[in-house]
């Protein structure tokens, strides 16, 4: 229980212990992952066979590809980020305009927009993806049918991959961002109208300005999910893989320290942007 | 003058909320509504020549016929639900330690630790949990070592391994709802409790989870979604026996090609999510918008 009732010894102790395997069971995992991008074998596998940093900078010399020279691994990176970017822009630009949709204007229907804007959280990502894909085919069928036109960006692709994660990324970042619009107090845009500022003056000097932490939330939290997403990725893809679906495929032939590698690049890279979040709070 | 002002601000108006309408239109009917409309419309069809379809049920039909396409349906919602259980269980005690017995920093810092590990990819932590328990990796190496089993035991490709996979993959959702959920429990509820005789049991059952519910609730219902509609841990950990249905609906679109009959699925899917969903809201009285505000 509380810390103000009385507690036994044994029960203070216990729940300390469990605390502590729960964090040890949240760590594990990641820490077998940074270790083993270390090991000097073949095989991420024990035993620990010493240190190197050939998963790294090998350049295939000893048999061992390193990340830095593994091409299609630095390429999949590139587009991963890419994708992230495009995802990110879009969800941030169109997230905004929902927000003021949502909290700004008054019209018949809100109610239904409002709810069908959340309604991508709980479809299941992986569908997701197979509606976007059958109706973009739809659509390039179409094309074909009545103007004779090879639309090559409803196939499978990258467009087609940034669309399906757009459509449900964008939910989140309206949500970030309407939260902080909603607490906005309206009459500092007032007083900027009192002062002689246009409309669009106002909003580029006081309401923007004002969402500013929830722009950057809202594009950090985007860039992530995109970075990250998997199950709407792997319907869409074409001949060039984000990072995610070109792991998966290595982890499916077997196992090479170099997939520890980009992992242990990830953490870092994912830690750096979380604790720069955090600090802004 | 006056009129005119209103006038125009009224046509400003109108001007402005469809401007900031069409994105939302664009997105919203192109990529959700009319995808799912297609999609249900090519569960629906059946190809009887080449580029000629008609109406017919025979999707869902070899849904019911086939024994693995249902049997696999069933699993995946029974492992689903069974990992969310396992989830509030394995995630109350620790939420409840950061939301009520640590102080100060070590509060903060706990609760950021919880959400560390999933700031990295699924695919990340996956990779982590096989080299772990593959059959030579860390773990069946250890219980060599400890001279617990006498050849190392392959951990992957077991139902159980596919649950440690989910849980540990759903954790984020269930801590953070509960964690607030129960910092909102003021500490003198269970002080009187107490005070009037309760113990450690009846106040857990009569004060902390009445007034926890709708965390738990929230946090159930978003990770039974996100275990029912992932690919990547089932397939991974628990390779040919994973028998995960999103495993079928790519199998019939992507291998197959037989597009028909993953729409159909995809929509078994999608309606099964929903109703669990719709019924976890029923059965605790709370309303979606807030549901998701929360999580």
């Amino acid at each position: 229980m509380i810390p103000s009732l009385p507690r036994s010894a044994f029960s203070r102790y216990a729940i300390a212990a469990y605390v502590f395997a729960f964090f040890v069971f949240l760590f594990v995992p990641l820490v077998i992952v940074a270790v083993f991008a270390f090991n000097d074998a073949n095989y991420p596998a024990p035993p620990w066979r010493g240190f190197t940093l050939d998963w790294f900078a090998g350049s295939g010399a000893k048999g061992r590809i390193g990340l830095f020279a593994d091409a299609p691994l630095m390429k999949s990176v590139v587009t991963s980020v890419f994708v992230a970017f495009w995802v990110t822009l879009l969800s941030v630009v169109v997230g905004t305009a929902n927000a003021f949709l949502l909290e700004r204007v008054a019209f018949r229907g809100k109610s239904v927009v409002s709810l069908m804007m959340l309604a991508p959280l709980v479809i299941p990502g992986v569908i997701l993806g197979i509606s976007v894909l059958a109706f973009a085919s739809r659509l390039a069928q179409l094309a074909d049918d009545v103007w004779a036109l090879d639309l090559d960006f409803l196939r499978p692709g990258l467009p087609l991959v940034v669309a399906g994660q757009f459509s449900y990324i964008v939910s989140i970042a309206t949500l970030t961002i309407a939260a902080r619009l909603k607490r906005f107090d309206s009459t500092l845009e007032e007083a900027a109208y009192n002062l002689g500022a246009s409309r669009a003056a106002a909003l580029w000097t006081v309401t923007l300005p004002y969402l500013k932490p929830a722009l950057i939330g809202a594009a950090a939290i985007s860039f992530l999910m995109s970075f990250e997403n998997f199950n709407t990725t792997l319907m869409l893809v074409g001949s060039d893989p984000p990072l995610t679906i070109m792991m998966y495929g290595r982890m499916r032939e077997g196992a090479s320290p170099v997939l520890n590698a980009v992992s242990l690049f990830l953490m870092v890279a994912s830690a750096l942007i979380a604790l720069a979040l955090l600090r802004r709070k | 003058m006056v009129s005119s002002t209103a006038g125009t601000t009224r046509s400003d108006a109108r001007l402005a909320l469809l401007l900031l309408l069409a994105p939302a239109a664009v997105w919203l009917v192109g990529l959700i509504v009319l995808p799912h409309v297609e999609l249900a419309i090519l569960s629906l069809r059946a190809r009887v020549a080449p580029r000629v379809y008609e109406w017919s049920l025979a999707q869902y039909r070899t849904f019911v016929d086939e024994p693995l396409y249902w049997r696999t349906f069933v699993r995946t919602a029974t492992m689903s639900i069974i990992a969310t259980v396992c989830t509030v269980l394995i995630a109350f005690p620790a939420a409840w330690y950061i939301a009520k017995i640590a102080r100060g920093r070590a509060k903060s810092l706990l609760f950021v630790l919880c959400l560390i590990p999933f700031w990295v990819s699924e695919t990340v932590r996956t990779l982590g949990w096989m080299i772990l328990l593959r059959e030579s990796g860390v773990l069946p190496r250890l219980l060599v070592d400890l001279g617990i089993t006498a050849a190392p035991v392959e951990m992957l490709y077991t139902d159980a391994t596919i649950l440690v996979g989910l849980v540990y993959t759903s954790m984020l959702f269930m801590v953070v709802p509960l964690v607030s959920a129960l910092e909102s429990l003021d500490d003198s509820l269970i002080e009187a409790a107490y005070d009037l005789g309760g113990n450690g049991w009846s106040i857990l059952r009569q004060i902390i989870i009445p007034h926890a519910a709708p965390g738990i609730a929230a946090g159930s219902i978003v990770v039974f979604m996100l275990t029912l509609g992932n690919y990547l841990t089932p397939t991974l950990l628990g390779g040919k026996n994973s028998l995960w249905f999103t495993e079928q609906i790519y199998t019939q679109f992507i291998t197959r090609f037989n597009w028909e009959q993953g729409a159909a699925f995809g929509f078994l899917l999608l309606v099964l999510s929903t109703v669990i969903v719709w019924l976890g809201l029923k059965l605790t009285g709370q309303r979606f918008g807030d549901v998701m505000r929360r999580a």
